[in-house]
């Protein structure tokens, strides 16, 4: 079973002219760790819509083509449904979080879908070590740091035990060091807990490392799909896609006739295939 | 001339974020003020148009002490574009948002029009001069925040995270229209965490961390300083990381950008 | 004046006795005042009502904010006073009125800085109060902070174009608010889309029954205090309705002026 399966999907708002994507074709396996990004208004955050079930619930318009997901047919399953099985994390970690306590956010969910309370203690537990948050489980989540705030966000949808964890641009907001770090629990969670991982992000020299693949999406559209090294072309830069500097370095140095090779994402990569060229 | 001496600032909740801090701006400068939330960085700027009095230490700018100025007085010499444009949209029309500041400033309406339009064919907006801003993508939303303080065309044009949310050809642009205001004389102070739009445009870095300065210079001084960087906990450009690497080869230096990093390899390449 | 106000009912974690009653007991407590002080008109049984407080709050380390919601409260009090006094009342009559008034802010204001908003939350859900009153509840709470913060960031962007909040005559300066007011419903707007979307991708609604994971207790003591709470509210009650009561009298009364007290 594919963790999401998509066929000529295309979504258009309600009281929009033009669909928001268009025949998009996308097949993810479990355990996955894909990036998905584009330039601003490219469909990146109408696509993760639909996959929790917010878009054609939540937001109306009209969808075509077939979208399933943990093999549900997003159209015929609500989005407390479909929460059980992909969690979507948002860019603003201020506005998911509803609770006064830590722990009292980490119980939400499983609040909310009628568990019984040992059973919602021990997920938001384990939840709770998996991020290390016991040292500020009594703390309101607003007084935290965008950083803790994410961890938080995650966390909360770690206790609805979803197979698929979707993230919108969950960095954004985060200084560098800060975004390192969650990403890097990001990657744990796809490591350790076999989550498949649906990353939208323009930092892409912080995250290309983790990602099996990067799908790039322009105007609506999947424009390119494929492992990092071979996605970071200049081709996609000139469509706006946040090329990590050391692959737009390649790409020039082999412009200007210099024999390099590798597809290098990271800068450890980038030096490896660098020595190599130089002969050290 | 901003000059910042021996400032420090505490909120009425009890935190104390700036210490002691000194700084000065020339005209025409272009500084990017760099370190970790919570460093003290927006406090700062803050001060550079009286929005905050500052506890101890003062704040001049060109001469005059902010604590005797009206903040609005003071803006029309430090413009701020603050990060989130939804904080100040708040008009019927792009046009009259971006006529906002302008009619509060008291210039003439044949000014006022004649600014407007100019501002908006600078930032390519003219196409939306009439259109609700509200109905604005949130990058397009950005850009008539830039216009709206842009307007004024205050001497010094102070932003506030830039890049936040923006994707590589938004950075792009908006580094073109820093470039332009910097020709026109202005002086540009961003607070920024991005350090690879950072390099790119490559001004002076102040480095704050703790609610001091910890340290500054030129961009590629600063950002191929490991020591430093790592004060402020910021990440080194990839290409200056690269370089580094490479410096026991003989390479290296003060590259943060690719174009040089291009022909620093190709100098290596060829003598190699 | 105002913003003291507002001190006096806000939430701070401290570890005392009051703070550590369960919400439905220390409810009950203001409860009893509320109706103690409605059901007594004279002076001395409300004095005792008043002054019962002050060790209660002392021992709950909040007296200082206390204090500072009744000064708050001042302007009212003396309003309640006046319109007492001058329409006729006796001096006593009107301090009585005072005095009742400020029990009643006062009992509300301990219980305010002494509760938490989650425990009130988790007690209104205990009371069997529909989740969505209790989640609205807790939630306009929790945006209380983040409202307040946005409002200063309008404020500060607004005055950084020029906006003068403070100049003009009143029509300008109602004016001049609206460049504040409507950026800050816009992202009121935003933030409950925003809001909405995380709820619906969290299960909000998915059932109807909830077992929330943390529930109050009640303890010992805090039976303890809602039956010493309810004797004594009665015992009041029956001393107003059977018992001739000792009277502090202060003798004096406005003097007549004919349109106003005839």
């Amino acid at each position: 079973m594919k963790a999401v399966e998509a066929k000529r999907l295309t979504f258009t708002y309600e009281g929009s002219e033009n669909p928001s994507i268009m025949d998009v074709n996308l097949s993810i396996d479990e355990g996955e760790f894909i990036i998905l990004t584009g330039p601003s208004g490219c469909g990146k955050t109408t696509l993760c819509r639909c996959l929790n079930g917010l878009i054609p619930h939540f937001y109306h318009g009209r969808l075509e083509g077939e979208i399933s997901v943990m093999g549900l047919d997003v159209k015929s399953h609500s989005t407390q449904e479909l929460a059980q099985h992909v969690g979507l994390v948002f860019q603003n970690p201020e506005n998911q979080l509803f609770s006064l306590t830590v722990e009292r956010e980490l119980a939400f969910g499983p609040e909310n879908l009628g568990l019984p309370r040992r059973e919602t203690r021990r997920r938001v537990e384990w939840a709770m070590r998996k991020l290390n948050l016991q040292g500020i489980r009594d703390r309101p989540p607003y007084e935290l740091s965008g950083g803790q705030q994410q961890k938080v966000a995650i966390a909360s949808i770690l206790t609805m035990q979803p197979k698929i964890i979707v993230l919108d641009e969950p960095t954004s907001f985060l200084d560098p060091k800060s975004a390192v770090e969650l990403l890097s629990i990001i990657s744990n969670l796809n490591k350790e807990l076999d989550m498949t991982v649906i990353l939208v992000e323009h930092r892409l020299d912080l995250a290309s490392s983790y990602a099996d693949r990067v799908i790039v999406m322009d105007e609506g559209t999947v424009a390119a799909s494929g492992p990092p090294s071979q996605v970071y072309s200049e081709e996609s830069r000139l469509r706006g896609v946040g090329v990590p500097k050391v692959s737009i370095l390649f790409n020039q140095l082999r412009s200007a006739g210099i024999p390099v090779k590798g597809n290098p994402v990271s800068v450890d990569e980038a030096y490896h295939y660098l020595r190599l060229m130089l002969g050290k | 001339m901003i000059e910042v001496k021996h400032v420090t600032y505490t909120y009425p909740n009890g935190y104390t974020a700036l210490r002691n801090v000194s700084l000065t701006i020339q005209e025409g400068d272009f500084i990017a003020i760099m370190g970790e939330n919570g460093a003290g960085k927006t406090t700062l700027i803050k001060h550079f148009n009286g929005l905050l009095k500052p506890a101890k230490g003062h704040v001049t700018v060109d001469s005059k002490d902010t604590r005797t100025v009206s903040v609005a007085s003071l803006s029309k010499l430090v413009g701020i574009v603050f990060q989130n444009p939804d904080h100040q949209l708040f008009s019927e029309t792009v046009r009259s948002e971006v006529a906002f500041a302008l009619r509060n400033f008291g210039f003439d309406e044949e000014t006022v029009e004649r600014r407007v339009n100019r501002i908006l064919g600078m930032l390519d907006l003219s196409e939306y001069a009439e259109k609700s801003p509200f109905a604005l993508s949130g990058g397009e939303r950005k850009r008539v925040a830039l216009a709206s303080v842009l307007s004024w065309e205050p001497k010094y044009v102070v932003l506030d995270e830039p890049t936040i949310g923006q994707d590589y050809r938004q950075k792009e642009r908006l580094r073109m229209i820093l470039q332009q205001l910097l020709s026109q004389g202005k002086s540009v102070i961003m607070v920024s965490h991005d350090v690879e739009f950072v390099a790119d445009c490559k001004p002076n870095i102040v480095l704050m961390a703790g609610g001091r300065v910890i340290g500054g210079g030129a961009a590629e001084e600063v950002l191929t300083n490991p020591g430093l960087l790592e004060k402020c906990s910021i990440i080194m450009p990839q290409v200056a990381q690269l370089m580094r690497m490479l410096g026991e080869s003989g390479v290296g230096g003060r590259v943060i950008d690719v174009y040089s990093a291009v022909e620093s390899l190709k100098t290596l390449w060829r003598g190699g | 004046m105002s913003m003291r106000v507002f001190e006096g009912f806000k939430f701070t974690k401290l570890n005392t006795p009051i703070h550590n009653m369960d919400p439905r007991a220390k409810f009950t407590v203001v409860m009893g005042i509320f109706i103690l002080a409605l059901v007594f008109t004279e002076l001395l049984p409300l004095l005792i009502l008043f002054a019962v407080q002050i060790p209660l709050t002392a021992s709950s380390k909040t007296l200082k904010r206390w204090l500072g919601s009744l000064k708050g409260a001042a302007y009212l009090a003396a309003l309640i006073f006046g319109m007492n006094f001058i329409t006729g009342a006796s001096l006593t009559f009107a301090f009585s009125m005072t005095l009742r008034f400020l029990c009643l802010i006062s009992s509300f204001s301990l219980f305010f800085m002494t509760t938490s908003p989650d425990d009130l939350g988790l007690a209104l859900e205990e009371l069997k109060v529909p989740y969505p009153l209790t989640f609205t509840f807790t939630t306009a709470v929790r945006l209380v902070p983040t409202i307040a913060a946005d409002a200063q960031t309008v404020i500060d962007a607004q005055k950084s174009r020029g906006l003068e909040l403070e100049k003009g005559n009143l029509l300008k300066r109602v004016r001049n608010h609206i460049p504040i007011l409507i950026p800050l419903i816009v992202t009121a707007i935003r933030r409950s889309m925003e809001m909405a979307e995380a709820l619906e991708s969290r299960g909000f609604g998915a059932s109807s029954k909830r077992e929330p994971m943390i529930t109050l207790k009640m303890k010992p003591s805090d039976y303890l205090t809602i039956l010493l709470t309810s004797v004594l509210t009665a015992l009041g009650v029956y001393a107003k309705l059977y018992l001739p009561l000792p009277l502090l009298e202060i003798p004096y009364h406005m003097p007549k002026i004919p349109f106003l007290n005839p």
